[in-house]
């Protein structure tokens, strides 16, 4: 429960289903108090207090459960990590793979508990196998499939997810009917570990001189330098803005960030056109069922590359290690560390992590 | 599982007796201000004096000793900083404020708040294993320049652990109160814990100021109160009336006091049986977890003095204080609580984040080992039946939660 009004209703229908439910809040920061100004993301005291709040509401046990030494290890740390390599992870994957979905869900069944509910946006279906789907929530708009992409079929046996056959408007009026005080809490929408939402300034804090490099070059795509910058972590494939490029490109179209060196601190940028990527290859696939053998492919086949991106229709071959994908129209600003979730229709396949991206039509970038 | 709930944290806060109940509820119908000077005044007045008189005479100190407080928290927090200024403001050379590493937070963080904001230098001397002042270590630093000390504090027993501290003068030498008295250094202890469960009386202390409160002796909570020696200057914390010798404000709170002072006045008249009573249940408790958790570990002192030689008893009656390694002891008061067994970690909480306790860190512990501990502490409520539920809940509970490990 993190204090907010997902995870509250998510909390109260699991009950109201019958099943003996706790409440845990996870203590993620390992300096709770630091964050107090910064009421936006899931681990200040006021957080804290509202999840305990809605528990008291609901009639349930509550408790904090201290993971920021796991959180640190296996969510933070890798996102400094990824960055200060030149790749753009997303660290609520990462956090729902090792954390909710892990280290939580072991020490609950250790407990004897079945199962971790949470107040993500899907749904979960009894297949024709027998295996348990991961499917997408019937409110397209709040749909979080994509962050559960990670979860295999042990996980998935184990969560339950209240509230993905609803829509997010009737979430908050069943949040206020059941009396819960979080029913018009805004949404959470930065990276909780990040008080403010600026990534760069927290990552150039973090780093410090872990950076592999205090700055470097922006060359456009003959190598020309452009401008200079502080760290290639401030940057993401496919950003426009925040470039501070003294002159305009000499046919005074929009810049965007086309590669990034970590080693050298080269930052590449060019025109929106040359983001085009329509081959990607992924790494540590996870697959939510039965991995799929040979090639996928279909009219339904698709792969979502960000959290609140669209779908890109796509053919899946799998090979050793990992998975080559072919969309069927370009992407753009594909930057590797992100996840390409695979659907069969509303169904989640499974995941993989992208490690290199290029354009088959125009050759190797 | 049962329904009764079996209710093992009297330390944190211990039901109300018969007795205080009659008198604070007999007293909530009642109006008037004790300040005021028409007839309910007097007679609330009447109330309140006759409190304080109840409760001097129980703890062994005059009345106009007493200064009533919202408890013990204000108490700690009057003392240290009202002393402290008062002293500094006689002779700039003292700020050095010296206390126990394993202080109770309302000591610990207003000496840091001091420290931060007065310039107050802090010293927290070391304990031994079993949490007890290493009082040749208060000596020393004292001795090294007692002109520049601003007062001395020291819990009388340890809230987490139970361990009972040398304030007062066993022998007469080696205690708190003999080093400061050599030089004439204020005292303050922290006796929230030991009114009741251990003999405490204050004019025989030589203490100079003691902390005490209402519901862990089974008053009310939200009053407490603040003895200390009329020649003791204390700098007001909280302005306003004078109500309390001037060293306190607020307006009387004529029904608590009531309360309280018929808790402390039954807590001190019986407090052999209770701790006779206590102590053998809490006897009982331990004997039966560590038959069914053999590797157990009892923190703090032994339940009984050494022997002959050493016949002074270390430890609160009502504590018992255990590591069960290879559990996080969050762990374990979750099953626990789930049987309908209540009891603490006895750790400091901030936004409900357990921290290893400070005080089994300044015992020499490893925090995963203060992690695996939980507190038992018994009252005058408790049963064997009571003791009973939980030496049969213990060694399931504790299997599975080592199961679940020391998540981290």
């Amino acid at each position: 429960m993190s204090g907010g009004v997902d995870s509250a209703v998510a909390a109260a229908r699991a009950k109201e289903a019958g099943h003996d439910v706790t409440g845990v809040h996870l203590a993620l920061s390992r300096n709770p108090a630091s964050y107090r100004t910064g009421a936006r993301g899931c681990c200040t005291i006021e957080d804290a207090n509202d999840a305990r709040r809605a528990a008291d509401v609901i009639g349930i046990p509550f408790y904090v459960w201290d993971l920021s030494e796991r959180f640190h290890d296996d969510v933070v740390e890798d996102f400094m990590s990824e960055y200060a390599a030149g790749r753009t992870p997303n660290p609520c994957l990462r956090c729902n793979e090792r954390i909710k979905f892990a280290a939580v869900l072991d020490r609950a069944l250790a407990l004897g508990f079945d199962a971790v509910a949470t107040g993500h946006y899907a749904t979960l279906r009894e297949g024709a196998d027998g295996l348990v789907e991961l499917h997408r929530s019937v409110d397209a708009a709040k749909d979080q499939s994509y962050v559960l992409g990670v979860l295999t079929q042990e996980q998935l046996r184990h969560s339950l997810f209240p509230l993905g056959d609803t829509p997010k408007p009737q979430v908050r009026a069943e949040a206020a009917e059941r009396g819960l005080l979080v029913a018009d809490k805004p949404d959470s929408h930065d990276i909780c570990f990040v008080a403010d939402g600026d990534n760069a300034g927290w990552l150039r804090e973090k780093l410090g001189d872990r950076a592999p490099n205090s700055g470097g070059a922006i060359v456009d795509e003959s190598g020309e330098e452009l401008g200079r910058h502080e760290g290639t972590y401030a940057f993401t494939i496919g950003q426009r803005r925040g470039l501070r490029l003294g002159r305009p490109a000499p046919d005074g179209r929009p810049r965007f960030v086309l590669d990034i060196e970590p080693v050298s601190g080269t930052v590449t940028v060019g025109p929106r056109e040359h983001l085009a990527v329509d081959r990607l290859t992924g790494i540590r696939p996870r697959w939510a069922g039965a991995a799929p053998e040979g090639t996928l492919e279909g009219p339904d086949v698709a792969v979502q590359l960000r959290a609140h991106g669209g779908e890109h229709r796509a053919r899946l071959t799998v090979v050793d290690g990992g998975v080559e994908i072919e969309l069927v129209d370009p992407a753009y600003g594909i930057a590797p560390g992100q996840a390409a979730v695979v659907y069969d229709g509303s169904r989640v396949v499974g995941s993989a992590t992208i490690s290199a991206t290029r354009r088959a039509a125009v050759g190797v970038r | 599982m049962s329904d009764r709930t079996v209710y093992l944290d009297h330390a944190a806060t211990t039901p109300m007796v018969p007795a205080a109940i009659e008198a604070m509820t007999a007293e909530l119908a009642q109006v008037g201000n004790a300040s005021s000077l028409h007839a309910s005044g007097r007679r609330a007045r009447r109330v309140l004096e006759e409190s304080r008189e109840r409760i001097a005479q129980a703890m062994g100190c005059r009345p106009g000793e007493v200064v009533f407080t919202s408890g013990g928290t204000e108490s700690d927090n009057l003392a240290l900083k009202g002393v402290y200024w008062s002293r500094r403001a006689a002779d700039p050379r003292r700020v050095r404020i010296l206390s126990s590493a394993v202080e109770h937070h309302a000591v610990l963080d207003s000496l840091h708040w001091l420290a931060d904001r007065e310039g107050a230098e802090v010293e927290l001397l070391p304990v031994d294993a079993t949490g007890r002042l290493r009082v040749e270590a208060l000596r020393e630093t004292v001795e090294h320049d007692p002109g520049s000390v601003a007062l001395i504090s020291v819990m009388w027993a340890n809230n987490e652990v139970g361990t009972l501290q040398p304030v007062t003068g066993e022998d007469g030498v080696d205690s708190v109160v003999a080093i400061a008295a050599a030089h004439g250094i204020p005292v303050h202890t922290d006796a929230v814990q030991a009114i009741g469960a251990v003999p405490v009386d204050f004019a025989a202390s030589g203490a100079d100021a003691l902390s005490l409160t209402g519901h862990k002796v089974g008053g009310p909570i939200g009053v407490g109160a603040l003895l200390c020696r009329r020649e003791l200057e204390v700098t007001a914390l909280v302005h306003g009336g004078g109500q309390e010798r001037d060293i306190r404000s607020g307006t009387s709170a004529t029904a608590a006091i009531a309360g309280f002072a018929a808790a402390v006045e039954l807590a001190v008249k019986q407090q052999a049986e209770y701790a006779a009573a206590v102590g053998a249940l809490r006897d009982r408790l331990v004997d039966g977890v560590l038959r069914a958790v053999p590797d157990a570990v009892l923190n703090g002192a032994p339940l009984q003095p050494a022997g002959p030689e050493d016949p002074t008893l270390r430890r609160l009656p009502g504590n018992a204080h255990l590591s069960f390694p290879g559990c996080e002891g969050d762990s374990l008061l979750m099953l626990l609580d789930a049987h309908g067994i209540e009891c603490s970690t006895g750790a400091a909480c901030s936004a409900g984040v357990p921290q290893a306790s400070h005080v089994l860190l300044a015992m020499g512990q490893s925090e995963e080992e203060a992690r695996s501990s939980l507190r038992f502490s018994l009252g005058h409520t408790t049963t064997e039946a009571e003791v009973d539920r939980l030496v049969e809940a213990i060694g399931p509970c504790v299997e599975r939660a080592r199961a679940a490990g020391l998540s981290r």
